[in-house]
């Protein structure tokens, strides 16, 4: 099974992202290297809105993660509620 | 194969012997990385091999420790890979050398600084 | 307290369906392929181009917010960084040098890439693709103007930043990269984007800029870090244009599936013989190191794109034709990458050293099948014979493979003592490669090749003097008359760090920083 990886830039605006990917793929590895972080993932990955917004309280639009976002593998789904990273969709 | 284009796609080629002082030789010493890679020599088709020991090489590797213990009697030669043995008084030409041809040499017992190939 | 609305707003589907849908047209005057002349040459192809569509459903206005965010959050920080004497702060001088070979090399590309997704985005059809490049060639645009902001503070305190864009024509190194991107731009769309878009972003630009941004945050450089993943941050949109455009192809006609594996094996080989510098860069000029070449290799290369090429085995593609080799070369080519920069340091408009004892003993624990045996040994006898006074300087030209342009030190796959010699004859006239992919590339389209500028070449046809230099002239120096050519600034652009301006300037600088 592959992995599929997302990295953010280590912000405070890209926190609560992290934080949200985390609790929403048990399986996540997470690595840190300076200014970033990288997040691995058996197969597929999920980011939610809403967990995104019950970390910080205030509405978020999904496509803001571009101005956090460094790099990614797999299949790319994206809606207004859930952005998905996936191999063999 | 060939170029897939929307017209007649030719162009001549670059680096033809005419544009040249002389045609080129690639020469590469084996075990011998210090100067990275084969080197790129004009050298006139009718001047006899010899010239390339005595001229070319010195010139290109004389820097080199392991020159001066060359024994030229064994040196083996390669020309495009295939061994070779060139007639020292016969021309480049002579010796199936052209424009762009590769010759490579190989100098038994030395294997560059610190047994490293350097 | 304003009371959020909830207003009914449209789906991000169908905001993208509006924003990107209907805006092409059939033309009316001119029959459609004469408006679009290159969508059908290269063979692929195309039944529906509508079912092309970019996931991350990026529209123009929205594109146009995100990127000015990014913006003033750069420009921010550029301004920070000049302000506070940020070129004080790096880990050391001799990190910089990593920073001119981007100005000189990766920078141009930049360029070059907003102009090929240009036009890729005027030559397609279907308004899904267009848009994707039109995004793509603006970032690009953005990227080649971000990076020359950034990068220029340096060139008021350090050597070697005066004249990229003149160096990128000329100098024999910058051949490599100019030659690679001129080679893509010179396909028709579909191979530029599986060029560009697929092997390059997609499958090889996480070893560009991944550790090596992450490596200028290491190293103190917040200057490079902030644009490196300002750009990055565009990275993702075009990696994704790079994989959808591969699926695109692939689902639309099984006829395209061996013209697009042949780009694959082409693309990724090409791609991965420009990295050697990128190799190097990691492995020999970041004084802080955040991982080698081999362990960015493995996870990017082998393991990504490994899960990568199993994926898309379902639409018949395999692993591109030179992985396993790649793979062979990780152990190999920073380090005689470094050796050739080294002894042809006279040539640069960098500079190279022989690593510390610590970064001696860094790159064996990383390199233990290979660092010993081969590389250490050949760095003390440099490093020996620079401390006596004189630096091995290589004077010969090389030969240069004629596909890569990069001067032909590779090895064989499975033995790093023999250099890999492969060669062709083409109508006549022979020509020299560095490996059986380099000359696989050859062989399938000759016609191009032939047309290769080779320096080494070109400064033996007279073509690299400046106009009036008379190379019959009593004591007429050829090295010299390139060098006046390159317009390299000699003492102070090239030879080694040790001894360099740079480096003096660097300790006197940072020791009057810290008094008054």
């Amino acid at each position: 099974m592959s992995d599929v990886f997302i990295a953010l830039q280590d912000t405070d605006e890209a926190r609560p992202i992290i934080e949200a990917i985390l609790a929403d793929n048990p399986k996540a590895r997470l690595t840190h290297s300076p200014a970033m972080v990288k997040i691995d993932v058996p197969q597929r990955l999920v980011i939610r809105r809403r967990s995104i917004e019950e970390i910080t309280g205030l509405p978020f639009d999904l496509q803001r993660i571009h101005v956090s976002l460094i790099s990614l593998s797999g299949h790319i789904e994206e809606d207004d509620d859930e952005f998905v990273l996936s191999w063999k969709r | 194969m060939a170029v897939k284009a929307v017209k007649p796609y030719r162009f001549p080629p670059r680096d033809t012997v005419e544009k040249f002082p002389a045609p080129l030789l690639f020469i590469g010493w084996e075990d011998h990385f210090m100067f990275v890679a084969p080197i790129c020599v004009p050298v006139p088709s009718e001047a006899p091999f010899q010239v390339v020991i005595d001229k070319v090489l010195p010139e290109a590797y004389g820097q080199h420790p392991d020159f001066a213990r060359i024994e030229w009697d064994k040196v083996e030669w390669f020309r495009s890979g295939e061994p070779f043995r060139p007639d020292p008084a016969k021309s480049l030409k002579e010796n199936g050398l052209g424009h762009k041809s590769v010759i490579r040499f190989r100098t038994p017992g030395l294997e560059g600084i610190g047994g490293a190939y350097f | 307290m304003d009371t959020r609305l909830e207003k009914k707003k449209l789906s991000l589907r169908e905001r993208y369906h509006l924003m990107t849908r209907g805006l092409g047209w059939e033309p009316t005057y001119q029959p459609a392929d004469k408006v679009f002349p290159f969508t059908t040459y290269e063979g692929i192809k195309i039944h529906d181009w509508d079912k092309f569509e970019d996931p991350f459903r990026l529209t123009m206005d929205a594109y146009w917010k995100y990127q000015g965010e990014k913006e003033k959050k750069l420009y921010a920080v550029i301004d920070a960084f000049a302000q506070n004497n940020g070129f004080l702060n790096i880990s050391d001088a001799r990190y910089l040098n990593a920073i001119k070979i981007f100005i000189q090399g990766v920078t141009p590309l930049e360029y070059y890439a907003h102009r090929g997704f240009a036009f890729a985005g005027r030559h397609f059809r279907g308004e899904g693709l267009r848009v994707a490049c039109q995004m793509q060639s603006l970032d690009e645009l953005r990227h080649t103007q971000t990076e020359i902001h950034a990068i220029s503070p340096y060139n008021r305190f350090f050597n070697g930043f005066h004249h990229p864009r003149h160096w990128f024509d000329r100098m024999w190194y910058l051949s490599v990269p100019k030659s690679f991107f001129e080679d893509a731009n010179t396909g028709g769309p579909f191979e530029f984007l599986t060029a560009i878009s697929f092997s390059f972003e997609y499958v090889l630009t996480n070893l560009l800029f991944l550790p090596f941004m992450s490596g200028a945050a290491y190293n103190g450089d917040l200057s490079t870090v902030t644009f490196g993943f300002s750009a990055q941050s565009d990275e993702s949109r075009h990696m994704t244009l790079g994989i959808e455009c591969i699926k695109f192809m692939l689902e639309q006609d099984e006829a395209n599936v061996p013209i697009v594996q042949h780009w694959i094996d082409k693309w990724f080989w090409r791609g991965y013989r420009v990295l050697t510098l990128v190799g190097m860069m990691m492995d020999y000029m970041l004084p802080k190191r955040v991982m080698s070449w081999r362990e960015a290799w493995e996870i990017y290369g082998e393991q990504n794109g490994g899960a990568l090429f199993n994926d898309l085995a379902r639409y018949g593609i395999r692993e591109p034709a030179g992985f396993r080799d790649a793979i062979d070369g990780k152990d190999h080519i920073s380090h005689q990458a470094w050796l050739t920069f080294y002894t042809y340091n006279p040539l640069a408009a960098f500079h190279t050293w022989v690593p510390t004892d610590a970064e001696l003993d860094w790159l064996s624990a990383k390199y233990p099948e290979s660092f010993d045996k081969y590389y250490r040994p050949r760095l003390l006898y440099l490093r020996e014979q620079e401390k006596a006074g004189k630096p091995v300087a290589n004077k010969n030209l090389p030969l240069l493979c004629n596909v890569c342009q990069i001067p032909m030190f590779f090895t064989e796959p499975g033995n790093p003592r023999m250099i890999c010699y492969r060669e062709s004859v083409y109508e006549g006239e022979r020509y020299h490669f560095c490996s059986d992919h380099c000359k696989a590339i050859f062989d399938h389209e000759p016609e191009k090749y032939v047309q290769s500028w080779l320096p080494v070449q070109q400064i033996l046809q007279g073509n690299c003097f400046k106009p009036g230099t008379d190379p019959t002239a009593p004591g007429f120096d050829p090295v010299a008359a390139v060098l006046d050519y390159y317009e390299l600034n000699v003492g102070r652009d090239n030879f080694w760090y040790e001894g360099s301006e740079d480096q003096r300037n660097f300790a006197a600088w940072r020791a009057a920083a810290q008094n008054n």
